[in-house]
């Protein structure tokens, strides 16, 4: 599908999601309560069969967090872009996609580490890279007065 | 002693018990520090949990506190065999958001490099993985091959692996007036010598024995786990970044993409084989074709990518590599992710060695062409 029909292919079968066109993809803003639904709906359907995450990302954007999956069909070759918001600061979390994209487990780990965005049924949600109680360094608020030189 | 003499005699008593081993995080067929700590039946492997972040650089909190052409720097660190097509992905992504469309010179010199890089970073691959099954030769065969591209690099470059030669909007400067003659020569030689790699390692016993029939990833499964470059494509993953969403020059030459049905370990290393064919392929229809023109597009000095997200791919060595890009319009990007192919290829490696030996182990891991600050980041 071109960007155009994935629009109204969206439009039509998630009323409810905010869809916009980005500068290269289709971005579809859903609700956390609705994302894992939406997901699975997403790779089953035969018409989009979305069966490969390329990227899953943690964003710490001003007024929430946000993550953010890049999406593509190894059999139609479309891509388009899903985002989920959440404004919780104080324990953000989400539902888990490991059981839609496999991949999503390790990537979801990375955010947890990263960012502090826990995942609801995630089966195995440590740290990543980092120790534990080290704090959450891709945060707009993390402070490292050792490490980090502000300018 | 007498029980211990017992007990042998009556080995219905004998109970073995699963065990753990660390394997790492310093050890040789790693090629890095990783830890995988690997629970054993007798030889049997039942489980690999790969503990990774022993050399975490925090190298996506440093982007956000540096300018563009900055951060391009950094990413020759992260797989740095690939580091000429991870200076391309952030520069490809720029341009784009600036919509800037680069000169056709560059679009060829940038491919070329790419494939150079390709090159000898499979030979790199060649050389070790021939070391790791105990094939010393193939060290330096690999290596000898591979100074001749380092070679061609300094020259135009001045630098041999982390190249640092893009810039958003082209490249630094021009390539150096000897360089078409010398990739000519390093092609029409190459391709002569990698026949000589088929009758090292690719028809030797002992090394297929070791290889084929083990390790095995179904296409379903690389999918899932994201398993992409070589590695995927071994399996019958068509992901090939270059074919489906093509960038540069790529639009411009004629190339297969090597795809196998296997999935085994010998199919993640021969489809490494082909693509260095390919790759010249894909050389020698460009090197005599570089159209004339400049070199780079003359960008502000402090480039300022418009507000909004973008994303870029590109097909590094070790598979998909991507970057992506939030920008709140200053001069320095709000959040910066890099998705490196190796941090995907690494988890998928418990599906494969469940119900192998040990030693299998050591094959199918170097099968993945695993570089560690790639996935550490």
């Amino acid at each position: 599908m071109t960007n155009e029909d994935l629009k109204i292919y969206l439009d039509q079968n998630f009323p409810e999601a905010t869809i916009t066109e980005g500068p290269q993809y289709i971005e579809m803003t859903v609700n956390p309560a609705v994302l894992f639904e939406t997901a699975s709906k997403l790779k089953k359907s035969t018409e989009t069969q979305f069966d490969y995450l390329i990227c899953l990302t943690g964003v710490d954007y001003p007024d929430c967090f946000g993550i953010i999956y890049h999406i593509e069909s190894t059999k139609f070759r479309h891509t388009m872009v899903l985002k989920v918001k959440t404004a919780d600061r104080v324990e953000p979390a989400i539902d888990t996609l490991t059981e839609v994209w496999q991949t999503a487990k390790y990537h979801e780990r990375e955010v947890y580490d990263l960012l502090g965005v826990k995942f609801n049924n995630h089966t195995d949600l440590r740290r990543l890279f980092l120790e534990d109680g080290w704090g959450f360094p891709l945060r707009k608020d993390y402070v490292d007065e050792v490490r980090i030189i502000q300018r | 002693m007498s029980e211990i003499k017992e007990i042998l005699i009556n080995s219905d008593n004998l109970e073995t018990d699963e065990y753990s081993v660390n394997m790492g995080p310093q050890h040789p067929s790693t090629h890095g520090v990783l830890r995988l700590l690997v629970t054993l039946e007798g030889e049997k492997v039942l489980n690999v949990k790969p503990y990774i972040g022993y050399i975490h650089s925090g190298i996506e909190k440093m982007c956000e506190s540096l300018a563009y052409n900055q951060i391009i720097h950094l990413t020759d660190r992260m797989d740095y065999l690939s580091a000429h097509m991870n200076n391309e992905a952030v520069c490809l992504c720029v341009e784009n958001a600036l919509q800037v469309e680069v000169p056709d010179r560059v679009k060829y010199i940038r491919t070329i490099m790419d494939e150079l890089m390709r090159i000898s970073s499979h030979q790199l691959w060649w050389s070790a993985y021939g070391m790791d099954m105990g094939a010393q030769t193939a060290l330096f065969y690999g290596m000898r091959d591979r100074e001749m591209i380092l070679d061609i690099f300094e020259e135009t470059f001045g630098a041999r692996i982390t190249l640092n030669y893009n810039t958003p909007g082209g490249v630094m400067f021009d390539i150096h007036p000897n360089f078409q003659k010398r990739v000519k020569e390093f092609t029409k030689y190459f391709r002569k010598i990698l026949p000589e790699y088929d009758r090292l390692l690719s028809g030797n016993i002992i090394f297929t024995e070791r290889t084929k029939n083990n390790g095995f990833l179904t296409v379903e499964d690389a999918i899932a786990y994201g398993v992409t470059g070589p590695s995927g494509r071994a399996s019958g993953f068509s992901c090939d970044v270059r074919k489906h969403h093509p960038y540069s020059a790529y639009p411009f030459v004629k190339f297969n993409e090597i795809l196998a049905t296997e999935g085994d370990t010998f199919a993640r290393y021969y489809c490494r084989i082909l693509e260095m064919y390919e790759s010249l392929n894909i050389i020698e229809q460009l090197i005599d074709n570089i159209p004339e023109g400049d070199y780079a597009v003359k960008l502000k000095g402090v480039v300022k990518l418009p507000e909004g997200e973008y994303y870029q791919r590109v097909e590094t060595s070790k598979g998909d590599f991507g970057v992506f890009i939030v920008s709140d319009g200053k001069k320095n990007p709000y959040r910066v992710k890099f998705r490196s192919p190796g941090f995907s290829n690494l988890f998928a490696l418990n599906s494969m060695v469940k119900g192998y030996k040990i030693a299998d182990l050591i094959a199918i891991m170097g099968s993945l062409d695993l570089v560690i600050p790639d996935i550490d980041r």
